[in-house]
C-alpha cells in the first residue's frame, strides 16, 4: 500500500564512536609489557574482561586508546602482571 | 558446566567501541558475550528505558550492530511480544527475539507485561541484568536492592527489606528455560545464552551485573566483585531445564567443595554498605545461607534423579 511506503525516519545508523572519543575518560592508561605477555600461549583474559572490546584477540595484544575507557580491568586481572595502569592519558 | 573456552568465543565484535556507558560496567560486559552467542545477523533486541538505552546511544548513531526497538518501561514483555507476532504475520523465521531489561524494569515496573508474556507462551529470550538500583537514573531502591544498601531514595536509613527473589517469581511460569549468570564468568554465560537460544517457548536469564558507580567499588574490581558475589552466595549460578534444576560453573564448584567466604566479605568492598547495621549483616547471611541451602538440596536432589 502507498500510504504505508512512507520510509521511517528515525531509525539509528550503527557506527563507532557513538558517545565521541571515549578515551578522553581515561585518567590511568594501561601499558602493555610484551616481554611478560607471553604471545603464544596466552590466557586472553584481557581480551575476555574488557567491557568495551577494545583490546585485540591477535598478537601482540594491542588496546584501541582512541575508545579505551581506562577502566583498569585488564591489568587487575592479567594473571602475568604484564598490564600496567600509568597515570594520564 | 562450561564447555566454551576463550579462544572458541567469536572474535566478532557486535558493539562498536566509544559506547555511552560508564567504564568498567558490568552489562557491557554481559552484553557483549550475549551478543556473541546470539547473533547471527537474526537478532532483535527489546529494551526498556535503562542504562541499555543509554548503551544504545542517542540518534542518529548507535554503536550496536543488532536490530533494536526501544519501547516505555513498563512494556518490555509486550514490546517482545508484538515483535514476535509480527515475524510470524509476515512470515519471517529464524529471528532470535531477546528483551533486555534492568531489575527495575523487570522486578518492579515491567513484572505485568513480562509475566503476560510469560503467560502467553511468547517465543522469546527475557534477560533480565540485575544492578540492584535504577543505576541510570541516579542509583535509586528497587526492589532488587540488597538490604542494608544505601541508595539515592533510602539515603539516611539504609535499606530495610530484603531483595526480592524473582527467579521463583518466574519459576511460577513454568518455562522450559530458566538461568542465572554473571558477566565475571563469561564462558558459563556464553554457553547459557547459546543454549537459550535453541528452545523453544520463552526463556529467562538473570544476570547479576556490578555496578561501580553505583555501589561504591573502583572500576578495575568489576570481575572480582562478581566473583566475591558468587563466592560468598549471594548471587548462584544455576539453570532450570524443563523443571531440572542444576548449579553450573562457580557454583557447582562452591557445593562439592563447600562455602567460605562469607557476606562480610562481599559488602566490604562496595561503599553503598556503609551504613550498614551489624544486625542487617547477620539477617544478609541468614537468607543468603537459606537461599543457597535450598538450592544445594535442589541440585542434589534433581541431579540424584538422571
Amino acid at each position: 500500500m502507498s500510504e504505508n511506503s512512507a520510509p521511517i525516519k528515525t531509525i539509528s545508523k550503527p557506527a563507532k564512536g557513538e558517545a565521541g572519543k571515549t578515551g578522553d575518560w581515561r585518567s590511568q592508561t594501561p601499558r602493555i609489557d610484551h616481554q611478560k605477555c607471553s604471545q603464544k600461549d596466552s590466557c586472553l583474559l584481557c581480551w575476555l574482561y574488557c567491557p568495551d572490546g577494545v583490546i585485540s584477540s591477535n598478537f601482540p595484544l594491542q588496546i584501541d586508546l582512541t575508545y579505551c575507557k581506562g577502566c583498569g580491568i585488564c591489568a587487575e586481572e592479567c594473571p602475568r602482571k604484564a598490564i600496567e595502569m600509568i597515570d594520564g592519558r | 558446566m562450561a564447555t566454551t573456552s576463550v579462544r572458541q568465543l567469536p572474535k566478532t565484535e557486535l558493539i562498536m567501541p566509544g559506547t555511552r556507558s560508564c567504564a568498567g560496567c558490568g552489562l557491557m560486559l554481559t552484553y557483549r558475550h550475549a551478543l556473541k552467542a546470539l547473533d547471527e545477523g537474526k537478532t532483535i533486541v527489546a529494551v526498556p528505558a535503562s542504562c541499555m538505552t543509554v548503551l544504545h546511544g542517542v540518534y542518529p548513531i548507535t554503536p550496536v550492530n543488532v536490530i533494536c526497538i526501544n519501547n516505555p518501561f513498563a512494556a518490555t514483555g509486550a514490546a517482545a511480544t508484538g515483535i514476535v507476532a509480527g515475524l510470524k504475520a509476515t512470515g519471517k523465521t529464524g529471528y532470535t527475539v531477546v528483551a533486555f531489561a534492568g531489575d527495575g524494569g523487570t522486578y518492579d515496573i515491567g513484572i505485568q507485561a513480562l509475566s503476560g508474556a510469560f503467560e502467553r507462551r511468547v517465543n522469546f529470550i527475557y534477560v533480565c541484568y540485575d544492578n540492584e538500583g535504577y543505576m541510570n537514573t541516579g542509583t535509586q531502591r528497587s526492589s532488587a536492592s540488597p538490604v542494608g544498601a544505601i541508595t539515592s531514595t533510602t539515603p539516611i536509613l539504609a535499606k530495610l527489606q530484603q531483595k526480592k527473589e524473582m527467579v521463583k517469581i518466574v519459576e511460577a511460569h513454568n518455562l522450559p528455560y530458566i538461568a542465572t549468570g554473571s558477566p565475571s564468568y563469561p564462558l558459563d554465560l556464553f554457553d547459557k545464552f547459546k543454549f537459550a537460544k535453541n528452545v523453544e517457548g520463552s526463556r529467562y536469564i538473570e544476570v547479576h551485573a556490578p555496578c561501580p558507580p553505583g555501589w561504591g567499588f573502583p572500576n578495575r574490581n568489576l570481575i572480582k566483585m562478581g566473583k566475591l558475589a558468587v563466592e560468598s552466595g549471594i548471587h548462584v549460578l544455576f539453570e532450570i531445564r524443563d523443571g531440572k534444576f542444576s548449579l553450573t560453573s562457580r557454583s557447582l564448584a562452591l557445593a562439592n567443595k563447600g562455602r567460605k567466604k562469607t557476606v562480610s566479605d562481599y559488602i566490604k568492598g562496595q561503599s553503598r554498605f556503609r551504613k550498614i547495621s551489624p544486625e542487617q549483616i547477620s539477617e544478609l547471611q541468614a537468607f543468603t545461607d537459606k537461599r543457597w541451602n535450598e538450592l544445594l538440596e535442589r541440585h542434589f536432589k534433581d541431579s540424584g534423579d538422571a
